[in-house]
């Protein structure tokens, strides 16, 4: 593959990564003077406020590749829903605290293999922005499984909103293990992160605090894919035209 | 009985003497209940309104133009809740519990500050209230580093240091505005006009109308009068519009040679109590939001106290 492919592939894979996080940030933050006390509306911002940075940086290096004048607003505001190329599971609406906290689980745990591998990256910028990314996440792990924990085995009503809020998530984490041909390629040059090679590992670690908290995993072979091919559900269009409403009604401005 | 007035008086001229000498009163030292509850009154609804003032601004960070603004604000909005919990712990040193004054707030008893009862219905209003809303607190806030009470005043010389910060952020969001498109800077303007009368009224009604005022100077919880400091308000505000090439919404701003400060014009009076009784544009909504908020996460912190109570039962 020539080197200008490769390029290319880089530039789609470090905005896919981008979208990740952006839409992820984007939705814990609008816990924000929502959390059910004083110290989460602090904590869920923190957590948001850690992946829009994130999505920044991955965004910022995105366009820098580009090399067209283009910058990490662009990349945020100015693409549609059939663009954006995020795992669904970060677009779907926050829900109850339950959703957020399964979600919040069921991510962090992912991004520590994530993050470790990428560390190791042959990109030298991806590698960074990981090691950045990975002690925030270590963070964000210690808080997802002790409210998981928490929750699980607190109330008859906690535990049935959590095990509610695993069974519908679920069928989305499928699509974290599925990569395509782009990212393939990518990881096997030592760019890319092969998300096979640590699932066994992740569904050992989500299994043991899920089972800690008293929660039973869905056996279930339900999946929705699609997100990397910018096949989306219907909540993230719907997200987008809030979040680039007032970018796109004054274009070319500078904020 | 006569033996306890005396001490009562005792206590109450020592008290006033250690004011005086400017030596900070700490949770232990006695107080008088008036100035305890003055306190509890003045730290809570100072927490209240960090609180409350998370929601015009949260609601834009889902909307803010670029992602550079949207993580200062969100940033933002996270040090006004972490003011918040700084304040309620400084009112829970004087005997009140968090819940208590939760539900104080929610009930309507305890107020918060009046100007996060005005709507943000653009993108410029999040700069005006950065710019504005907080330079108004900091004036407040600064002259509340002196304040008699230990708790409070540490508290307002640790959010003061976060407070400018976000401030000077506040000022670059308007700035970029009014340097931008004909459509920003006429944002920029719509904002100044509409935040700049409520930011006056943050300091509260004037010095001969105010209900605490003079037992609150003499035991030096405040140490500026309302008018003295919204006149500083007033004065440092004035270059700053200038700077940006914005109108003065103040049609009778006129600087006075001989006081050495500006002129102003006067406040709508009976737009300020009909806000603070809670019949402002946004008073119902905002106590909605955070009952819904506080009701909704109600099973969340029961589940926390179960798991915590079987823990510790199994430890």
């Amino acid at each position: 593959m020539s080197d200008n492919n490769e390029l290319q592939n880089i530039i789609t894979y470090a905005s896919r990564l981008g979208d990740d996080s952006m839409v992820l940030g984007h939705r814990v933050s609008e816990w924000i003077s929502y959390g059910p006390f004083l110290e989460e509306d602090i904590a869920l911002g923190n957590v948001a406020l850690d992946y829009i940075g994130r999505a920044r940086m991955l965004y910022s290096y995105a366009a820098e590749l580009m090399g067209d004048g283009k910058t990490e607003d662009d990349l945020a505001f100015m693409r549609s829903e059939r663009e954006f190329q995020n795992y669904l599971i970060n677009e779907l609406p926050r829900g109850d605290f339950a959703n957020t906290t399964i979600r919040q689980l069921l991510i962090d745990a992912f991004n520590l293999h994530y993050l470790t591998r990428l560390c190791d990256s042959r990109d030298q910028t991806l590698a960074a922005i990981a090691e950045k990314g990975l002690k925030e996440t270590r963070y964000h792990l210690r808080r997802s499984r002790h409210w998981t924990l928490r929750l699980g085995d607190g109330t008859e009503e906690s535990h049935l909103k959590m095990q509610q809020a695993l069974d519908d998530l679920w069928g989305f984490t499928h699509e974290l293990f599925e990569q395509d041909q782009l990212e393939l390629e990518l990881a096997e040059k030592g760019i890319a992160v092969n998300t096979k090679e640590f699932k066994q590992q992740w569904l050992n670690d989500v299994s043991e605090v899920l089972t800690e908290a008293t929660l039973k995993l869905p056996e279930e072979e339900w999946a929705v894919r699609g997100g990397r091919q910018g096949y989306h559900t219907e909540h993230l269009g719907q997200m987008l035209s809030v979040m680039q409403s007032v970018h796109r009604a004054h274009p070319d401005c500078q904020w | 009985m006569t033996e306890y007035r005396f001490a009562a008086e005792e206590l109450g001229f020592r008290f006033q003497q250690r004011v005086d000498d400017e030596q900070k009163v700490e949770p232990k030292d006695w107080m008088p209940e008036g100035y305890r509850k003055n306190l509890i009154r003045q730290i809570s609804q100072h927490a209240h309104s960090e609180v409350i003032g998370e929601q015009p601004e949260g609601n834009w960070i889902t909307r803010a133009p670029s992602l550079r603004r949207k993580a200062v604000l969100m940033a933002k909005v996270q040090d006004e809740a972490g003011h918040g919990l700084y304040l309620y712990s400084a009112a829970e040193s004087l005997g009140i519990s968090r819940s208590e004054m939760i539900e104080a707030l929610q009930s309507g008893k305890a107020k918060y500050a009046s100007i996060f009862n005005y709507p943000t219905q653009t993108w410029g209003d999040v700069g005006a209230i950065g710019w504005l809303v907080d330079g108004a607190a900091i004036v407040n806030q600064v002259s509340l580093q002196r304040t008699s009470y230990g708790p409070y005043s540490r508290a307002m010389i640790k959010i003061c240091k976060e407070e400018s910060f976000h401030q000077r952020q506040g000022y670059q969001a308007i700035l970029a505005l009014a340097k931008g498109s004909a459509e920003q800077k006429q944002m920029a303007q719509d904002s100044l006009n509409r935040f700049y009368w409520p930011a006056l009224m943050m300091f509260g009604p004037h010095d001969t109308e105010s209900a605490h005022s003079a037992q609150s100077m003499k035991w030096k919880i405040k140490r500026e009068t309302n008018d003295d400091l919204r006149q500083k308000f007033i004065d440092q505000t004035v270059p700053q519009i200038e700077y940006l090439g914005l109108e003065h919404p103040d049609k009778e701003i006129r600087w006075n040679e001989e006081r050495g400060h500006y002129d102003s014009g006067e406040i709508n009076w009976d737009e300020f109590y009909k806000v603070i009784n809670g019949d402002g544009y946004c008073n119902r909504q905002r106590i909605q939001h955070h009952i819904k908020a506080h009701e909704e996460g109600a099973w969340v912190r029961d589940a926390q106290l179960a798991y915590n109570a079987k823990k510790n039962k199994n430890n």
